[in-house]
């Protein structure tokens, strides 16, 4: 711990606070207006630098960083392009939920605003695609902005800080403070739930007839003893429960209570169950559209139950009978410890003959594909990467397509951190550069990039950091040569008017891994799968599998856009209703 | 569908750069009405400041802008004032008349009958400053009109709750 009186440079108090917030590492790329921190990294080694080959990658791998291991990523960029690169990143973290802190170079003082060299608005910029921006002016407040940087990326709600450094504040000497010696003069959010709510929860759980657990990225984010009270309160109510796109991992798919992941490209008896529950537990979700599906006919005869950590997210979309605002921790804590005293009585019955209702739906078997020697179908390659990595310590990235959503429904998730997706924001080149960052997190584990051939060229120059860093990470790329989710769209959507989205002039793969010194290979048949993923596993170095897979395979479930629940498609063989369609083609 | 209504929020903030910014920002940014918004430093010593906006909304979206005002960091408290019960509104305009003869002495004859003063003077102009609802600024910018009104400025809504509880 330094010294409270510490006199330093700018740069040395970013390094020292750095340091004191127990940061390990930084993802960054050099410029002229951060290079006095570079110059202080140069001379420390607490802190460890991995350099980027663009800024957007540097706040992706910061964001598998944190959503891996639970910490605050950290971002170190330059100003003007720099910030501006990084902005994709920081919105991507905004929309789900990641603590970061991204530290900019900003031009000096007395340039601001003149349109200097390499100068941008950065706070200006960054304001609507951060939970919070500083811009240091002066010495005296740069600790202090430091501290409150960690403070507010990490409590409450998670999300992207950015602390936008001049270079003359970098330079100016200035007195330390640590940061036991700050606190936030306003920001306290409220962590504890109501116990009138809890209470009133809980008698609205133990009067349900048809109940679901629905959870999210909320609970994830609120730590690994939210995923174990998760599991208690399932096992204690025997409620069935499904799970988001942010949430998987939360609780284990292999259980017999768990129904799925429910929404968009959700499995048939999570969405049926929600569009027919009466009670519904929604924790750490928010209510997304893909999610949702139409508002109108969302849980039509539910009483709806929100635990979350954001007030702003309840009643948002959807109207709540009984919010709770904390943490979802504290408020599973108390809800599972009230439950045990109570003991409420649960209407057996009612529940034996919901439950058969839900294995009802479930022998429509929704995930079912057809299974063909002659073409690799994408779902197969995933079930068979999931067989051959299911019992190794493995995480798992994707980027934003199909890819992602086969992914989703086939990879199985028992554990919470394991599964890291670009959610909300659905950014494409999103997978390399966040599992690069998890394996820096995790240097023995397994990581595997789950991408289509499409999204992984917008980040593949992060090849060069993996092979720089001797990072083991595995792309194993479903290469069915379209942006596949734009193509099933315009098949579903647009009279099969494929505009722009075939991917003509794809590289070679396994010649692109090479060139990078890295390890290229290739499956084009079924029979191939099993070895090309047995050799992928053998190899301890970065490795791209160019997996050739069915061009024309669609993503299924699906609930279309603009319906509800109940109206989804379970193949190629069903069309949606063209009224429900005709609206739906409007929304996104 | 729920019923538009018109709401005053007061908002008190940290006086920094940038936090109007993110109030507007949050307004323009999710779709939400402003039609009047007020700022000023109430507290040097604390640096605190008040913001006062009028806004009008479903119930659910004035509950919607209020718990995303109130997650802004730089925000320390969010009061509707118009659900949180009685408060008194004011605003202050400034408004320009140009003219001579009968309408002259009837614009100084109408200010008089709303109680505005009258703060500059030329041979062929007045500048009336008035203090009121904002019906009432309304109602008097209106008869000024055939007057000889050439120009307006206005504050926007203050408020404040009534009786003798602080924020």
């Amino acid at each position: 711990m330094a010294d409270t009186a510490a006199v330093m440079s700018g740069a040395e108090m970013v390094l020292q606070a750095l340091k004191d917030q127990g940061v390990e590492v930084i993802f960054g790329y050099p410029g002229g207006a951060v290079l006095p921190i570079y110059d202080a990294l140069f001379k420390q080694n607490a802190i460890r630098h991995i350099l980027v080959r663009h800024e957007q990658a540097a706040v992706h791998a910061a964001e598998g960083y944190a959503r891996s291991t639970g910490r605050v990523g950290c971002v170190l960029v330059t100003s003007g392009p720099g910030a501006t690169n990084a902005v994709t990143g920081l919105t991507d973290a905004l929309m789900d939920s990641i603590p970061l802190v991204c530290l900019t170079g900003q031009v000096p003082t007395h340039l601001i605003g003149n349109d200097a060299f390499q100068e941008a608005d950065t706070t200006g910029i960054t304001r609507p695609c951060t939970k919070h921006n500083y811009l240091v002016k002066s010495v005296d407040d740069l600790a202090r902005v430091m501290h409150e940087a960690f403070y507010v990326a990490s409590h409450g709600r998670p999300g992207p800080v950015v602390v936008d450094l001049p270079k003359d504040v970098q330079f100016a000497s200035g007195r330390y403070v640590p940061p036991h010696a700050i606190q936030h003069k306003s920001y306290r959010p409220q962590t504890v739930g109501d116990p009138a709510c809890i209470e009133e929860a809980l008698a609205l759980l133990a009067s349900a007839k048809r109940p679901v657990i629905y959870g999210g990225g909320g609970i994830i984010n609120s730590g690994l003893e939210a995923t174990r009270l998760l599991r208690e309160l399932v096992q204690l109510s025997g409620f069935p429960c499904t799970l988001t796109l942010m949430g998987l991992g939360a609780f284990p798919a292999d259980q017999p209570q768990f129904l799925g992941m429910l929404g968009m490209h959700g499995t048939y008896e999570a969405n049926l169950a929600m569009h027919n529950c009466d009670v519904l537990l929604a924790i750490g979700a928010r209510f997304d559209d893909r999610v949702t599906g139409k508002l109108a006919a969302f849980c039509p005869g539910a009483k709806k139950i929100h635990i979350d950590i954001d007030p702003s997210s309840i009643n948002k979309n959807v109207r709540i009978d009984v919010p709770i605002v904390g943490d979802v921790t504290e408020i599973l804590k108390a809800l599972v410890a009230r439950w045990r005293q109570k003991k409420p009585k649960l209407d057996k019955d009612a529940h034996k003959q919901w439950w058969g209702q839900i294995d009802q739906w479930r022998r429509r078997d929704c995930l079912r594909y057809e299974r063909t020697e002659k073409i690799i179908k994408p779902q197969y390659a995933i079930e068979r990467l999931y067989a051959a990595t299911k019992d190794r310590d493995t995480y798992i990235t994707t980027e934003v397509g199909q890819h992602q959503m086969w992914a989703a429904q086939f990879y199985r998730f028992q554990e919470p951190r394991r599964w890291m997706t670009s959610g909300g924001l659905g950014t494409m080149g999103y997978g390399l550069p966040a599992a690069m960052g998890v394996q820096i997190a995790h240097p023995e584990s397994l990581v595997i990039d789950i991408a289509g051939e499409a999204s992984i060229l917008m980040n593949i120059q992060e090849m060069s950091t993996l092979v720089q860093y001797r990072l083991p990470v595995k792309l194993f790329i479903l290469n069915n040569q379209y942006m596949g989710m734009v193509r099933q769209w315009q098949e579903l959507m647009h009279g099969g008017r494929y505009s722009e989205s075939y991917s003509e002039a794809l590289p070679d793969f396994v010649k692109l891994a090479e060139a990078f010194h890295a390890v290229g290979l290739r499956a084009t048949k079924a029979s191939q799968v099993d070895d090309v993923i047995g050799e992928m596993l053998a190899v301890d170095r970065p490795v791209i599998v160019d997996v050739c897979v069915d061009p024309t395979e669609n993503c299924f479930p699906m609930i279309p856009s603009g319906a509800g629940h109940h109206e989804m498609l379970l193949g190629p063989e069903d069309r949606a209703d063209p009224q429900s369609s005709e609206e739906g083609m409007v929304l996104v | 569908m729920d019923a538009v209504k018109r709401h005053t929020i007061a908002v008190l903030v940290d006086n920094e750069p940038g936090v109007l910014a993110r109030v507007i920002g949050l307004f323009s940014g999710r779709g939400y009405n402003i039609e009047s918004l007020t700022v000023a430093e109430i507290e040097a010593a604390q640096k605190l400041s008040r913001i006062t906006v009028v806004t009008s909304g479903t119930p659910m979206i004035i509950e919607q802008i209020k718990a995303q005002l109130a997650r802004l960091v730089p925000v320390h408290a969010v009061r509707d004032l118009t659900i949180e019960g009685p408060h008194v509104e004011r605003e202050l305009a400034l408004i320009k008349v140009s003219g001579t003869g009968d309408k002259r002495v009837e614009s100084l004859r109408i200010a008089d009958i709303f109680r505005a003063r009258v703060i500059d003077s030329t041979i062929e102009s007045f500048v009336f400053e008035m203090t009121g609802s904002p019906e009432k600024l309304n109602a008097f910018i209106n008869l000024m009109v055939p007057l000889g009104l050439v120009d307006v400025s206005r504050t926007g809504v203050v408020a404040i709750s009534r009786g003798a509880a602080a924020f």
